[in-house]
């Protein structure tokens, strides 16, 4: 039998000597691996237009739009039921997408580059709060928004970010760590020092009003961070995958029909089993749970690579959020190492006197341990065209880490 | 018998494992007594069972 424990070590060290770096932006067509014209990319496992779920139609819908490829919501859902149009999982092209995770080849992509082993993870940006194509929404004010972001917000962060040559991921990360975030549902602290570094830049290449209307967005946008923070950590696992006889799961993903996972030593399959409605949640005024979206989106990454639900023991503003304690925090944190392979090296909990984050989940304890993943996440209205209805606490299904342990012993037995 | 009613009259020192009531119950009559945070295996199907204790080297 293989050495599992060895070949974890090998996967958890690739990852935490990753060293991300945001080194600019460019559009999808130009960077991403594999995307074609006709291909829109979305959050989670391999799903097609029959199974998708409400927000992802509504995402897929406002993205045919703002291509130019339809007019309007009926000849929208005509062409994506088509058969003309080419769906594949972000993950399939070293991309992550925050919700419906949709992304289409105009949308402009951040660039973030792992200098430790030179791999390469994409994001969009992050769109705002509410109504947002990330939330399945696509009136004519959710395109124009992203219209605005494609002509004058990406020239100008790119111009910024070329003038400063790379911003530092990983720094920023351990920093807003240490100011309360826990970079998933939480991003203020990492969204601030963003902007400190961005904005004596973007004064210089931009002209100021659209210096201005940048920074002042970027400010209006808590989340704002989360499209980096989510590349960081997808730039810090990929060269992770495929170490062979590690047990370490390199992806978490939703895509609001079906969870998925992968695993280090298992290639590129998925394991997948239904998605569930986050049982601990906070909903906004006038939204319950009837409304709610099974769990969906890419960003279960932060949670994969020890940040999130792993580190919510680092943010008493997001347990409180959902009506929780600091202590409460620290105990799902402190829950976490019982299934992870490590801890984290840089990424640290201060309240647990500076002890590093739980990281690099081992699907063998989840199931030894009983202990599941924890994930604190944003949660979509179930409807396609309506957006963000709240935040929630979740479990990864239990049903994947079985599937994935059964293949394991299949594999190397 | 005479050991176990030896241990009986000296102080109980308890390490409880499992339904956290037993560990309520003791403290409420002043016994010292520790709650260990364990669950049993999420697998119940043999096929799983037998891959996980494969992995787990038993």
């Amino acid at each position: 039998m293989i050495d599992i424990d060895n070949a974890n070590k090998e996967a958890l060290n690739k990852l935490l000597s990753a060293r991300p770096m945001l080194v600019g932006l460019d559009k999808a067509i130009n960077i991403v691996p594999g995307m074609k014209k006709n291909m829109i990319l979305h959050a989670g496992p391999p799903i097609d237009w029959e199974r998708m779920c409400g927000p992802i139609r509504g995402a897929v819908i406002g993205a045919l739009i703002y291509e130019g490829l339809a007019d309007n919501e009926e000849e929208a859902k005509k062409l994506a039921a088509s058969g003309e149009i080419e769906y594949s999982p972000c993950h399939h092209h070293n991309m992550v997408g925050p919700m419906a995770g949709i992304v289409s080849p105009s949308m402009p992509v951040y660039i973030v580059k792992n200098e430790e082993h030179g791999n390469t993870a994409y994001a969009t940006m992050n769109e705002g709060l509410g109504q947002v194509l990330r939330m399945g929404a696509y009136s004519p004010k959710v395109i124009e928004h992203l219209k605005w972001m494609e002509e004058i917000m990406y020239p100008a962060m790119d111009k910024a970010i070329k003038k400063i040559g790379k911003v530092d991921l990983k720094n920023l990360i351990a920093q807003a760590l240490h100011m309360g975030d826990e970079l998933h549902n939480r991003n203020k602290g990492g969204t601030s020092l963003l902007i400190r570094i961005l904005a004596p830049a973007m004064v210089i290449t931009s002209v100021p009003d659209i210096a201005e209307a940048v920074l002042k967005f970027l400010d209006s946008n808590d989340h704002t961070f989360l499209n980096l923070s989510m590349p960081a950590a997808k730039a810090s696992l990929d060269p992770a995958r495929n170490v062979e006889g590690s047990t370490m799961v390199v992806v978490m993903a939703r895509n609001g029909t079906d969870f998925g996972i992968q695993v280090s030593g298992l290639g590129d399959e998925w394991f997948t089993t239904p998605a569930t409605v986050p049982p601990e949640a906070l909903y906004f005024p006038g939204f319950t749970k009837e409304d709610a979206n099974p769990d969906i989106g890419d960003s279960a990454i932060m949670e994969t690579s020890g940040l999130g639900g792993f580190a919510i023991g680092a943010s008493p503003a997001i347990v409180q959020f959902v009506g929780g304690t600091p202590q409460d925090g620290l105990n799902r944190t402190l829950s976490m190492y019982e299934i992870t392979v490590g801890e984290n090296n840089v990424y640290q909990v201060p309240y647990l006197n500076f002890r590093g984050t739980p990281t690099g989940i081992d699907i063998r304890k989840v199931l030894e341990k009983n202990v599941l993943p924890f994930i604190d996440t944003g949660i979509a209205h179930k409807e396609p065209g309506i957006g963000q209805v709240g935040a929630g606490l979740v479990d990864a299904p239990v049903e994947v880490f079985k599937k994935a342990v059964v293949k394991f012993a299949e594999k190397y037995s | 018998m005479n050991k176990i009613n030896e241990l009986f009259k000296s102080e109980l020192q308890v390490i409880n494992i499992g339904l956290e009531s037993f560990k309520e119950s003791l403290k409420n009559e002043n016994i010292r007594v520790i709650q260990v945070d364990w669950r049993p295996p999420a697998v119940t199907d043999d096929r799983a069972l037998d891959a996980l204790n494969k992995l787990l080297g038993r």
